[in-house]
């Protein structure tokens, strides 16, 4: 017998006569994840966006204000931009949402097994590839002397606020494809035919008895994209062209200005905004299964 | 795919934490000073060389600290290395505002600034002076380099002048035919370039706003781009949103403005000087360059010790190593600029490079106005009633809106 497996023998006595200690020893992990990182970091951001800084070496001064929120609020700049990548969000999502389906539906209830797994792959292919590549290959690909160009006989799509939606929407669509293509896939097929037995039609039956099986796997999907997009500053940059959204002024504010206090205050309003949303989703009654 | 996502989105609240935790640990450790722009911190200044710590962890602009991995003949990281026994560790910083933040973790011994966050990082306590004895070749570094108002204090010396370059006026000579000699070519609302024009992505591009103003709109009174009171900055800012409507896009990653121009989405525009030699180089497109009638702005960059530096004789080891004649005209020659060294000039394998880059020219460098940091009180001592950066980056933000 080896040590190795000695010291196991031994581990796993001490685990059968204190279950507790393991079910502790596996939670330990996750729970300071939560805790520290997610939860302790949310908690900074908060409480630094109530503080001020020097404006000419960009040290913090610890002395509490509501300023930030206060401009935050009366700044038309902030309002602006918000409402554009709120926009950027909510169109992202749509476009996907409607890609996704048809493609998730014709993925789990038509195609042969082979091409079904051909099929999840391709989708998923993408996401191998990293965020940046994929971006300057729409860059290139909607240049203005680029193969949109020629395709189109001259009609690129050029950089600006309709090229971050597209490029958004083509980065983000697997996560979007793959809850609804499982919820597709939960729906059983003996469904289908019992609806088809009581006379309803094709569309009857994807409206009245699909469609509200997989609407918890599209809005899982649009957490993702709406989320994602809500967030991205990246992409903006690359084929934006002058458009700024909200993640450039949060940029902006931390690393140009060097505000850390009113980056802070910024960062606050996407998240608000997601957990709007969130609200509103499991008003829908869609988070009910997650 | 939910996991991923979600771990996704928990990773970037993360950073923004952590990004918000260091902001309060070095907040902590510098003095609650509250520098008025009259005198900055007290910080001791290294008296005497000792033996180098064996370590150096530096920030840099890409191209100022190359170790041969981008191009395997460009190397003059790993010679220092041997010679000194500093083992040197690169962070490139991507903005002069980056660079600033970054050395105020305290974390780096050095820094190449841009004049545009030496002022910032010497009255924040976060460079030491420096002690120009303990760097011999300072000596022979171009004089008009030398206590300028963007790397001295009180005849004081804050870093040693590594090289400078002037933002020049670039254009694809296929497309725009007649050779623009003015800055007004890109302030031209009317211009047959519209929707071509490009722009440099930071708030410090006000000041070529500024700098364009001060000879088309005299009455305005702006003699210095960077000292601009409230109503200068205005006219500058309203000049800028005019310009948006002829922008195409705006660049801040010299690798996107090389591709914008190869690609023929950019035509006109800012640039530097290593940007137009790529272009050329690459042979897509041809691409002119000129320093306008008007002048220019610029960058002149220094490198500067951290007060809180661990290894402060390596650094000073390097201070000395990058402006050592032959290393100079290396760097100068790889990323593009005039060196600070006069006796790089014999150094180059281009003889011709000094010329080109009017490196010993002091007229052509009074051209240049050097980048720095706006603030209250004016940077050319005019007063106290100019605009700060901070209100720089806040006008720049609403007027790209």
């Amino acid at each position: 017998m080896t040590d190795a497996s000695v010291a196991s023998g031994r581990r796993g006595s001490l685990f059968a006569r204190k279950p507790w200690l393991a079910a502790i020893l596996l939670l330990i992990p996750p729970m300071a994840w939560l805790v520290l990182a997610y939860l302790g970091s949310l908690v900074a951001l908060f409480v630094s966006a109530f503080w001020s800084r020097d404006s000419f070496t960009g040290h913090v001064v610890h002395v509490y204000s509501g300023d930030n929120f206060h401009q935050l609020v009366t700044d038309s700049l902030f309002r602006t931009v918000t409402l554009r990548t709120l926009g950027i969000a909510l169109a992202v999502t749509v476009i996907d949402a409607v890609i996704a389906v048809p493609l998730a539906l014709f993925m789990a209830k038509v195609a042969s097994p082979r091409v079904r797994l051909a099929l999840v792959v391709a989708v998923t292919t993408p996401l191998w590839a990293s965020y940046l590549v994929k971006a300057y290959a729409w860059r290139g690909l909607i240049a203005p002397n680029g193969p949109m160009d020629w395709l189109t006989g001259g009609h690129a799509l050029g950089y600006g606020l309709p090229a971050v939606i597209v490029t958004l929407a083509y980065l983000w669509l697997p996560y979007m494809v793959i809850p609804v293509f499982a919820a597709f896939d939960r729906v059983p097929d003996s469904l289908f035919e019992a609806s088809t037995d009581l006379g309803a039609g094709g569309w009857t039956t994807i409206r009245r008895v699909a469609a509200p099986l997989v609407f918890p796997g599209i809005a899982a999907g649009s957490i993702f994209t709406f989320s994602l997009s809500l967030g991205d500053y990246i992409t903006v940059q690359i084929v934006g062209g002058k458009t700024q959204m909200l993640g450039n002024v949060i940029y902006g504010q931390l690393v140009t200005a060097n505000n850390q206090p009113l980056a802070a205050a910024l960062s606050v309003v996407p998240l608000v905004l997601i957990v709007l949303y969130l609200i509103a989703l499991r008003r829908t009654g869609a988070l009910d299964e997650l | 795919m939910k996991f991923r996502g979600i771990k996704k989105a928990a990773s970037i609240v993360a950073v923004l934490g952590v990004a918000t935790l260091t902001a309060c640990g070095s907040s902590s450790t510098t003095n609650a000073e509250s520098p008025t722009g009259h005198n900055p911190p007290d910080v001791p200044m290294l008296q005497s060389l000792g033996k180098g710590e064996g370590e150096l962890n530096l920030i840099a602009w890409a191209g100022y600290a190359e170790d041969g991995s981008d191009d395997k003949s460009v190397d003059w990281v790993h010679p220092f290395e041997d010679q000194t026994g500093c083992k040197v560790n690169v962070k490139y910083g991507a903005t002069s505002d980056e660079m600033v933040q970054l050395m105020q973790t305290g974390q780096y011994d050095g820094v190449s600034a841009s004049g545009d966050a030496t002022l910032r990082l010497i009255y924040g306590g976060d460079v030491a002076p420096v002690n120009t004895d303990l760097v011999p070749n300072y000596k022979t570094i171009s004089d008009f380099l030398k206590d300028q108002p963007f790397n001295s204090v009180n005849g004081q010396m804050y870093g040693i002048p590594h090289g400078w370059g002037a933002n020049v006026l670039m254009w694809n000579k296929a497309v725009v035919k007649d050779a623009p000699t003015s800055w007004g070519a890109v302030f031209d609302s009317d211009s047959p370039y519209a929707g071509k024009i490009t722009a440099y992505d930071s708030p410090i591009y006000i000041a070529d706003a500024a700098l364009y103003l001060s000879k088309s709109q005299p009455d305005l009174g702006i003699t210095d781009p960077y000292s601009l009171t409230e109503k200068q900055l205005d006219a500058a800012i309203d000049l800028l949103s005019q310009q948006k409507s002829t922008i195409g896009e705006y660049w801040s990653d010299y690798t996107k403005e090389v591709q914008a121009f190869e690609a023929g989405s950019s035509v006109l525009g800012t640039s530097w000087q290593v940007i137009a030699n790529l272009i050329n180089a690459d042979k897509k497109v041809q691409v002119g360059t000129t320093i306008p009638t008007e002048g220019s702005t610029g960058w002149s960059d220094t490198w500067m010790i951290s007060s809180k530096a661990a290894h402060p004789n390596c650094m000073y080891e390097w201070m000395d190593w990058i402006t050592s004649p032959k290393v100079n005209a290396q760097v100068a020659e790889w990323f593009g600029e005039a060196p600070s060294q006069t006796l790089a000039c014999k150094e180059t394998s281009d003889p011709t490079f000094c010329d080109t880059y009017h490196a010993t020219d002091s007229a052509y460098a009074s051209q240049i106005h050097y980048w720095t940091t706006p603030q209250t009180q004016c940077v050319d001592g005019s007063g106290d009633d100019c605009t700060d950066y901070s209100e720089w980056v806040t006008k720049w933000q609403e007027m790209k809106g």
